[in-house]
Formats: C-alpha cells, structure tokens, sequence
C-alpha cells in the first residue's frame, strides 16, 4: 500500500507579542491508505496543529513550513480554491466541539447536503437521500425527520455523529478525528469509537485520530506518535509501544494512569513537573527538566528521533529504557 | 475511619424550576437529585459517578447547602444542617469545603495566591494577626506542592495543575473534615491528573479527611474511593464498595460504565466484549416512567416501565435499584 499522506520536516510557528512560538517542530511521518494513526500527547504538544496546517486551517498568526503531500501532490501552500478541491471531499477533519463544525443557523439537511452538491454535483433531491442514509448508519434515530432540525436540537452525542456523518458523506480517503469524544461520556464515547472502527474496518478509509486517552488509541489504531512539545518524541506499533514504551514520556503517560485493568490501591506514578510551555523550553531535550533518567547529555545536546527496531524510533539518548 | 458516620444525607431533593414564560406559567420543575441518601464516615472517600446531567455536581453541592433543598435531611456530626440559622450554618461551613473543576476559574485573577490561600481565614478566625496568616499559608503551600516564595504571584502565572494546588491550599487551610472534590482533574493534562490525584490521598491520609469525590472517569473513582455511588437522572442505580461495584456490578447501567472504559492496552482492549448502549441520556426534565434507564438498558422489560425499582440492599454494603440485578 502506498503512503496516502507524507508529512516531511514540517514546522509550524506563531507569531506572538511575545516573540515566536514554534509549536511544531521538524516532524514527520506517513499514513498508509486505510491506516488508523494515533497521535498522543498533552496541551501544548503541537498534534492539533500539524493537521490546522496541512488543512489550511492555521490560525491567522501562524506560519507553516516544510512538505505535506496527499497522493503525492504538495498541500502547502495551495490557495484555497485547490485546497477547496481536498478538504471536504478527500480529505476530512472533525473535532472536539461539533458546534465548531455545524453552522447553528442552518438545518441539519442545509449542512449535509452541501457537500454533496458541491463536491459531487448531486441535485438536493439525491443528495438529501445520501444525507438520510448516512445519518441512519452513524445511528442517528428517525433520520428522516430529525435531518430537518437544527444542531442546538440535537443531543451533544447526536451533534458529534452528525458531524461525523457529515465528514463521511463524500467517502473521504483519510478522516482526521481531533478529540473526537473528549467532551462525551463514557457510554456515548463507546458509541462514536465503535463507529470510527467500523468505518476503518468497512470502508477503508485511513484515520488519524489525535487524543491525549492512550486507552482510546490503543484500541483503535495500528500506529501511534507520541509527541511532547512540539517534536515526535516516540512513534512504532501501537501493540509495541504500549507493552515496552522506550521513551521515558511514553513511560510516564503509561504509568501515571489509573486504569481498571490493574489491581486498585497501589500508588499512582506520576510525571514530575508542569506541561511544557513552549516560551521556555529547557536546552537540549525538552523533556530533560521533569525525565527521571536525564543526564549532562540530555541538556547539552537535543536528541534526534532515530531507529530503534522494526517500525520504531525514539528521540532519546538512553540507549535502552 | 471512626465508629459514627460525620455525614448522613437523607432522602435529598433538590428540583429546579425551569422557565416555560413569563409569570411562572409553563415552568417545569427538573428533578436533578431524587431522594438519594447515603452516610459518609471520618476519613472515607465516596465517589460519585455517572454521566453529564445525573446529578452528581448538584449531590455535592447540595450537601454542603450551597443549593437549597426542596426536601430531605443532611445531618453533619449529627446535627441538622437545615435546623441552623445563617450565622450557625457559616460557623459548620469551615469545617465542610470544596475544590472545584476549572482551577483557573475558581480563583479570583486579582488576588494573588497568598490572599486566595488566607481568604477562609480571614472569615473563619479573623482575630489571626497578619504575620500569623501569613506563615500558615506557607506551611500549607508547602503542604499542596507549592514553593512558599510564590505567595504573591498570580492564578495567571501559574499552570493549572498548579492552580488546582492553591485551590486544595484554600481548602485544606482550615482544616476541614470533608472535602466535596468536584471533577478535581478533569480539566488537566493526563501526566498532571495523577499528581493531584495523590496530593488528595495524602492529604487524607495525614489528616483523616473525608472526600465526596465526583468524576465521570471510571478508573480515577475507583483509585481514590473506598465506596462508589452511581447515580442516573438524579437518583441512585447502585451503590456499593470499590471492590463491589468493579469486581461484581449488579446495575445494567454500572456494567455498561465500566465497559465502556477504554483500557490502554491493545490486546485486552481488542479482545474486549463491550456493552454498547444505545441512545442518549433522557431530558431530566421529561424522564421516563418507572425506572429512568429502562430505555437504554438491554435488560429492560414491563415491569420496568411500571414500577420505579426501589434501591435495595443485595449484600452487606451493596444496594441496587434494578427490578433484574439477579438475572
């Protein structure tokens, strides 16, 4: 299978009062067609951001640098009626807030059926059929009648499955999930990731799923990147990568979960510090200040991400963790 | 823990009047906590859980009476806590507080971090001089895991990890015996959540604290409680030890929370048989007849539209309201 998407030494800096602010650092990597990439970190790690870049979607202040091809062809840079041409229509994103999404002005009907007129030259008639059936298999109930309501009259869960049937609707080859049950409970949460692995599994569309919950990519993906404050600092199998993490990051995160799989009432392991802020990152590497196994190299010198057996790499100068 | 409980909660109600127009026509009445009862003894952690609109905020405010109650009892060290005059109310409050979700928010960004400490002083001992407070505020921001130099920086200066320390410092500095802890780290980073998660423990552990501690994340409830309570649309479904309710859920509801837990290991995870509900919470406004999750629940058949299911108790320290908790 061919790279559907490759991203290459891509930056992505903000301009601030304060000076600028590089919230992505030289990352790279590739998404397979109907591959399921995860991409874990915390506030301030930059995973949003590598998508809002190659999405056209950047905030005004920020600047993108590097290479992000789809099928071979650059994204960067593209004015917008090229861009116009891929997102929507190949290329989709849903997020966090499905109200960022959904227009609170138009029906759900006017939302849905836009996509399909626009991208695949349906008439309103043919396109609302498309719209009905979709809502119908992201599980929305009485489709028919509630595709004429407005998005402040769905349920939050509802809100999220249109948006991602809206997402869906002109087959995109590679659906970008940011956060995308964050603000769901637990029991809705289990319904979108169900459908999310169904879509992988059917309709082979590849997905990178953006999250700080490791149990929600361990579940679904095949791959996973772990970033920390801006840069890759960890990237392999997800089976790999949660059994033997190599980072120390990686290894934190891991451990200072609670999770219902381990016996309760031991300690919980924690990452000492404050999350990153990106102003003021330490020399060298930028986990160095909170690593339990930091030594003089970790601040004199910045570790490159390198191979560390099949698939993975790791930016780290331990040799073994 | 000690012999007696120091909270005893029974049959709380608390409705809110929901406006239809104007003058009062048309208001409906939502019914976010329906007569739920429990006990909480000296040093005990409870957690609350459930998901978004079950209650479980508006439980743990109402306990303290920051809500008015439209019925029931909340007894704290015995005494009723509906019984006692504004200035009698205030004098228990010290020893009763709460650390909410938002640390930023909850912090006032004008005071700094030694004023926001100190403010329950000020109103609980104000005889205390200035120097007095003064080093009571470090003792205790050394406690939470803040540098005492930082007492005259600002919320805004700090991460919110961070900020959630000076709001358990806020709590902590009049030494209460509970502390209502409301999605304490919801609103912080993973690598961040568990730090404070085992501030709280300590600090109970050293001071004997009791916690009502309220989340909608499964596996953080289970580390930090000894008994969990879960409430649907305002009422209880099953309440019970940790090791009950996680090892042996009865409630339908309670066994599809747990499953729906995403595990952070991909074998088990993949291998998992997962009880997917399907649909969304009810309006709590318009909840359905007789027992409020029957039209989510895979269990649910006649009787469950008829008759609400009292919660009973199925073992010692484990009651459930489920007409099939057998089946």
């Amino acid at each position: 299978m061919g790279a559907l998407l490759e991203v290459e030494r891509l930056d992505v800096r903000f301009a601030t009062p304060e000076g600028e602010v590089s919230a992505v650092n030289d990352v790279g990597f590739s998404i397979a067609e109907g591959e399921m990439l995860g991409i874990v970190g915390e506030s301030g790690a930059g995973k949003s951001q590598i998508f809002m870049a190659l999405m056209g979607l950047l905030a005004r202040n920020g600047r993108a640098s590097g290479s992000v091809r789809f099928r071979g062809s650059e994204m960067l840079g593209l004015e917008p009626a090229a861009l116009n041409r891929i997102r929507g229509a190949r290329l989709s994103m849903i997020f966090q807030d499905p109200m960022t999404s959904l227009n609170p002005y138009l029906t759900v009907e006017r939302q849905l059926t836009e996509v399909l007129v626009t991208h695949r030259a349906m008439s309103r008639r043919e396109a609302r059929r498309e719209a009905v059936a979709m809502l119908e298999s992201v599980q929305i109930p009485e489709a028919g009648r509630r595709i004429d309501l407005y998005p402040h009259e769905f349920s939050g869960g509802m809100r999220q499955r249109a948006m991602i049937a809206m997402a869906l609707l002109c087959r995109p080859e590679l659906l970008i999930a940011d956060e995308p049950t964050t603000a769901l409970d637990v029991t809705i949460q289990a319904q979108i990731l169900e459908l999310i692995r169904k879509l992988g599994e059917t309709s082979h569309t590849a997905v990178a799923l953006i999250t700080h919950d490791l149990g929600v990519i361990a579940g679904l993906c095949d791959r996973v990147i772990v970033m920390y404050a801006g840069r890759i600092v960890e990237t392999g199998p997800v089976r790999d990568i949660f059994r033997n993490p190599q980072h120390p990051y990686t290894a934190g995160l891991l451990a200072s979960m609670p999770r219902l799989d381990i016996a309760e009432g031991r300690r919980l392991q924690t990452i000492a510090g404050q999350p990153p802020n990106l102003q003021r990152l330490p020399p060298g590497c930028a986990f160095n200040d909170r690593c339990p196994h930091a030594f003089a190299r970790c601040v004199a010198e910045r570790p490159l991400l390198t191979p560390v057996g099949a698939g993975r790499s790791k930016a780290c100068h331990l040799e073994r963790l | 823990m000690s012999a007696g409980p120091i909270l005893e909660v029974e049959d709380l109600r608390v409705h809110f009047r929901i406006g239809g127009g104007m003058f009062g026509r048309g208001d409906r009445i939502l019914k976010a906590v329906d007569g739920v009862s429990f006990r909480l003894g000296a040093g005990e952690t409870l957690g609350l859980v459930g998901e978004s609109g079950c209650g479980k905020s508006t439980l743990g405010r109402a306990v303290l009476r920051l809500l008015p109650l439209a019925k029931g009892r909340v007894l704290w060290l015995g005494q009723d806590l509906g019984a006692l005059d504004t200035e009698a109310l205030r004098r228990q409050r010290r020893s009763m507080q709460i650390v909410f979700q938002d640390p930023l928010a909850a912090l006032n960004p004008r005071m700094t971090a030694g004023e926001i400490i100190a403010e329950p002083l000020r109103t609980f001992e104000p005889e205390q001089g200035a120097a007095a407070t003064r080093e009571r505020v470090k003792a205790m921001m050394g406690k939470v895991g803040l540098l005492p130099q930082q007492i005259n920086r600002y919320p805004h200066e700090f991460s919110g990890g961070q900020c959630q320390r000076i709001g358990i410092a806020r709590a902590m500095i009049t030494r209460p015996k509970l502390i209502v802890c409301d999605e304490p780290v919801s609103a912080l980073d993973v690598s961040i959540q568990a730090q404070i998660v085992n501030l709280l423990m300590e600090l109970q552990a050293e001071y004997g604290l009791a916690l009502i501690f309220i989340s909608h994340n499964l596996a953080i409830v289970r580390h930090v409680s000894h008994r969990i309570m879960v409430l649907y649309l305002g009422r209880v479904a099953e309440l019970a030890t940790r090791e009950q309710l996680y090892r042996n859920p009865r409630h339908p509801y309670t066994q599809a929370l747990i499953s729906a837990v995403p595990l952070p290991d991909p074998d088990l995870e993949r291998g998992r048989r997962r009880l997917v509900l399907k649909g969304d919470l009810p309006s709590p406004l318009d909840p359905p007849s007789g027992c409020a999750f029957r039209t989510r629940c895979p269990k649910a058949t006649a009787i469950c539209a008829r008759e609400t299911p009292p919660l009973l108790p199925i073992a010692a320290g484990h009651e459930v309201a489920c007409h099939h908790w057998n089946e």
